[in-house]
């Protein structure tokens, strides 16, 4: 851990963390305003002063040298009597630069006495509902924030939910639910409509508003929260692998995908790498996820263009991935299969024939999809240039996954930062032109024929061995030797009753979910239970821009564009 | 018996068999419509009530009839009530006009299954179903919610937009008919399928068949009631039995289509080969050939359904306005002075 904090002059810093160019660029443009420069598993850390916030946001984003025009995620953290840290809140941004493939994190500490810093919507779009989540759930005020209101919880909830000291077992009833959401021009004589929270195609409970005059939408705002449970709250008083379960709620429709992200991020934190054979069986299941992703997102965008044929054809093939993943986890959906260091059990010996026959169905289903849309007249009609984002915007909102590749930019965790091994396979990104609903559709469609390559790959190759990492601080030892051997049996005890005990650091551990980047910004005090977790949900970024694209457009085009961003509630409202 | 009392006798025991029959057309094609699509779409459907489900029909029936009628209470009562009456009786009204297969020979007269064979039949139908927009017009409004008004708003203005394709497409039928009797147009097609309508006035059978489609809202053309969209449209708040009437009413309207597609372009009941005995044993075929050709199309509108998404709401009225308006019009333009020109038109 190269650290070093000094708060009084410009830090002194290890050479080889300032040989990274950000890092550089930003102390030579901020001075002493940049407190400290830290390097922990490879993440870069700057901590930068408060009235210096937004000037850092800035330099990073344009900077030549820095050109982190990516906005992954903001979010708050509460360091409650903890004498390491100089003030008791922190905010945290995480960025990432598509042309120097690097992540970075900015951080500056925030005083309880004084829980202001400004706001840098003015740079990044995407920190709107972060800001807001920020301060609904820390109390975190943004000085310049268009709207400051609570946007996680009820509007008429007291308190702050993540404050560690917040009492976790208070209970509010709250029933009212706020009528208008847009603003409406005085004398206006348009249709105010509520599209959601239960609305046939608002898949979830996400609750759009909608100023309408005739077909056209001339405003709208959106609401969520109405799936909130406060996973990051239930992560602080759980062990890491406890968390694992919670993690299957993100993304239901792809469960498997956020374990896998889960594990990773915690084992980068310890340093414990998984066994060759459980990553290739967490990439196996992982690809089948996306997939299975894929395909929920195809066909019901679908269906809510009034065609019901291609998403019952579509669907089949989900059958056959969740039979395999029964046979591995026991599970259908929320499999929970991962276990930090690896995988729960082998998988079963049928593994490679499931497998096979899941493939053949996929690969049955993705053509037949492929024949009754791709081509057809109506569905372009309803799909090309409609939902344009084009690349910066998309950038500035933090769009990620296929909704970002549809909109040109190149930018895949599995290619450029590989994690489980993904180097070792060959398989195409897929990038759209236009940014529109056909884009978006076509880079899903070969993203699930460049998962079934991967697939392939990673069965023809699958190396044998144990699926689970020997490291006795890690890993329950096998029941067989708990039952034989007393050393086992008081490590099993310890790491039951103790956990797994990290070092103290953060980390943002991240992966290519089926929505984008899925990230896991953990920071660890050294103890059984994480001090914060984050999760930076992909589709929390796509959706916030959502509004902002129906307005001006035909009804009809909002429900073909909310199809294809492919918004699940589990991990929007977390 | 006075020739008036049997006339009436005669008409009254037509009018039961027409109603009847629409009535338990509507009930097949529910159960037809949920079995087909089921097939194209790797299920099975209803399957349960009676062999290969037939029964479902009447077991919806039953559950229809029990559920509980729920009304808005901000709904205007009285429209809300009449709408789905409305709607039932003005597609009712349209088939009165309408021949369902051959005359036959039966007790010593020249019967056929039409319950007024009237000089104006196609003005009928099109005065009629003009009215049917006024039902779902009062059940959109009537309901008091913002989804049912904009269904009603949409479907009001795709019928009228798409009701003049339709008119126009008959109008080279007529001239050539020199009559708007369905009866006439149907014999101006007898002898080999080559003197069908659909072969003659091939460019209006196109627009007939798709502004039809949207006529019936069914897919592509059911914005009136996307339910991803609207939630149900027009009908969103209607439940039980005032349901039923609403489908009811958009089954026998989709008959109707059917059935003028089949007697204005298909040849009706004429077999469309050259020298197919009119009889068999004293049964008229023309009512298999008939039967035949209804069947189809009605299966064609299922298939549809099956197979395509839905327009949008500005794509619908600018493919009205812009495309199978000026097609129609053309059509009868050039058919026209073709008639003229060509030979057969009026001296």
């Amino acid at each position: 851990m190269a650290s070093v904090t000094n708060t009084n002059t410009a830090p002194p810093v290890s050479p080889e963390v300032l040989a990274k160019p950000a890092a550089r660029a930003l102390r030579e443009a901020l001075g002493d305003r940049v407190l400290s420069i830290e390097d922990f598993r490879g993440d870069l850390t700057i901590t930068v002063e408060r009235r210096a916030w937004v000037e850092a946001a800035r330099q990073l984003r344009d900077h030549a040298d820095c050109d982190f025009k990516l906005f992954l995620d903001l979010c708050g953290v509460d360091y409650l009597d903890r004498e390491d840290r100089p003030e008791r809140f922190e905010v945290v941004l995480h960025l990432y630069s598509v042309s120097r493939k690097h992540h970075v994190r900015l951080k500056t500490p925030v005083p309880e006495s004084d829980p202001r810093v400004d706001t840098i919507t003015g740079v990044f779009r995407g920190a709107n509902w972060f800001e807001r989540e920020a301060w609904d759930l820390y109390g975190i005020v943004f000085k310049g924030h268009p709207n400051l209101i609570r946007l996680l919880t009820h509007e008429s909830f007291v308190g702050h939910a993540l404050r560690k000291d917040y009492p976790t077992a208070k209970r509010h009833v709250l029933k009212s639910s706020k009528e208008v959401l847009v603003d409406i021009p005085p004398g206006s004589e348009n249709l105010l409509v509520n599209i959601g929270p239960s609305h046939p195609s608002m898949h979830g409970t996400f609750r759009v508003q909608a100023l309408m005059d005739g077909e056209t939408v001339r405003d709208a705002e959106a609401e969520i929260g109405y799936m909130h449970r406060n996973f990051e709250k239930m992560a602080e008083e759980r062990t890491y692998w406890q968390i694992i379960p919670y993690t299957d709620r993100l993304n239901y429709c792809s469960s498997f995908m956020n374990g896998h992200g889960w594990a990773l991020a915690v084992e980068k934190l310890l340093g414990v790498p998984a066994p060759p054979r459980a990553e290739a069986v967490r990439v196996i299941l992982s690809e089948f996820s996306r997939i299975m992703d894929h395909i929920i997102c195809v066909s019901t965008n679908v269906v809510d263009l009034g065609a019901i044929t291609p998403y019952f054809v579509m669907f089949r093939a989900r059958e056959d991935i969740y039979t395999l993943l029964e046979a591995c986890s026991g599970a259908r959906l929320t499999v929970s299969y991962v276990r930090i260091g690896g995988l729960a059990q082998d998988v079963p010996d049928n593994f490679e024939a499931l497998c096979r026959a899941a493939l053949a169905s996929v690969q049955e289903v993705v053509e037949a999809g492929d024949k009754l849309l791709t081509r057809n007249i109506i569905f372009m009609k309803r799909f090309k240039d409609i939902g344009v984002m084009d690349r910066d915007e998309a950038l500035s909102w933090g769009w990620a996954g296929p909704c970002l590749r549809g909109s040109g930019v190149d930018y895949d965790v599995r290619k450029d930062h590989p994690y489980s091994g993904y180097e070792q396979y060959d398989f195409d990104v897929p990038v759209g032109t236009v940014g529109d609903c056909f884009d978006r559709y076509l880079v899903r469609m070969e993203e699930m024929r460049q998962s079934v390559r991967i697939v392939e790959q990673a069965l023809a190759q699958l190396p044998g061995g144990p699926v689970i990492t020997d490291d006795k601080r890690v890993a329950i030892p096998p029941k067989s030797e708990v039952y034989s051997n007393i050393e086992a049996l008081m490590n099993h005890f310890k790491l039951i009753y103790e956990g797994i005990l990290p070092p103290p650091g953060e980390t943002y551990g991240y992966t290519e979910g089926a929505n984008g980047e899925l990230g896991f910004y953990i920071v660890s005090d050294g103890q059984k239970h994480p001090w914060r977790v984050k999760v930076r949900p992909p589709c929390y970024n796509i959706y916030q821009a959502f509004p902002h694209m129906i307005r001006g457009g035909m009804l009809a085009d909002a429900i073909a564009i909310i199809g294809g961003l492919n918004v699940i509630a589990g991990e929007l409202d977390r | 018996m006075t020739p008036l009392a049997e006339e009436l006798l005669v008409t009254f025991v037509k009018i039961v068999i027409v109603v009847g029959a629409l009535l338990g057309g509507f009930s097949v094609m529910t159960w037809v419509e949920r079995r087909s699509l089921a097939f194209m779409q790797y299920r099975l459907g209803p399957n349960r009530t009676g062999p290969f489900g037939i029964l479902q029909p009447i077991a919806d029936g039953i559950k229809l009839f029990f559920k509980e009628e729920v009304m808005p209470v901000a709904a205007n009562k009285w429209t809300f009530l009449a709408a789905p009456v409305v709607a039932v009786a003005t597609a009712l009204l349209a088939t009165a006009v309408i021949p369902y297969g051959p005359p036959f020979e039966a007790f010593g007269r020249t019967l056929q299954i039409q319950i007024a064979d009237i000089e104006v039949g196609l003005l009928f139908i099109f005065a009629v179903t003009a009215l049917g927009v006024y039902g779902v017009v009062l059940a959109g409004w009537a309901a008091n919610n913002k989804y049912s008004l904009l269904g009603g708003l949409r479907s009001s203005a795709q019928m009228f937009s798409y009701e003049l394709a339709l008119g126009f497409s008959w109008v080279t039928l007529i001239l050539a008919a020199r009559s708007f009797r369905i009866n006439d147009i149907v014999d101006t097609q007898a002898g080999g399928f080559w003197h069908w309508n659909v072969v003659v006035h091939f460019p209006a059978f196109i627009v007939y068949f798709l502004a039809a489609t949207a006529e019936v809202a069914r897919i592509p053309f059911d914005l009136p009631e996307g339910e991803s969209e609207i939630v149900a449209g027009f009908h969103t708040e209607y439940a039980s039995m005032r349901f039923a009437l609403i489908q009811m009413a958009e089954y026998i309207n989709m008959i109707t289509v059917t059935v003028l597609l089949a007697n204005l372009f298909f040849g009706g009941w004429h077999s469309g080969v050259p020298g197919m005995p009119e009889s068999l044993g004293g049964f008229p075929l023309g009512f298999v050939w008939w039967g035949l050709k209804v069947a189809f199309f009605l299966f064609v509108f299922i298939w549809l359904r099956g197979t395509l998404p839905r327009f949008r709401y500005d794509q619908l009225m600018q493919f009205g306005w812009k495309v199978l308006i000026p097609v129609a019009a053309v059509w009868v333009m050039t058919f026209a002075v073709l008639w003229v020109v060509v030979g057969g038109g009026p001296r």
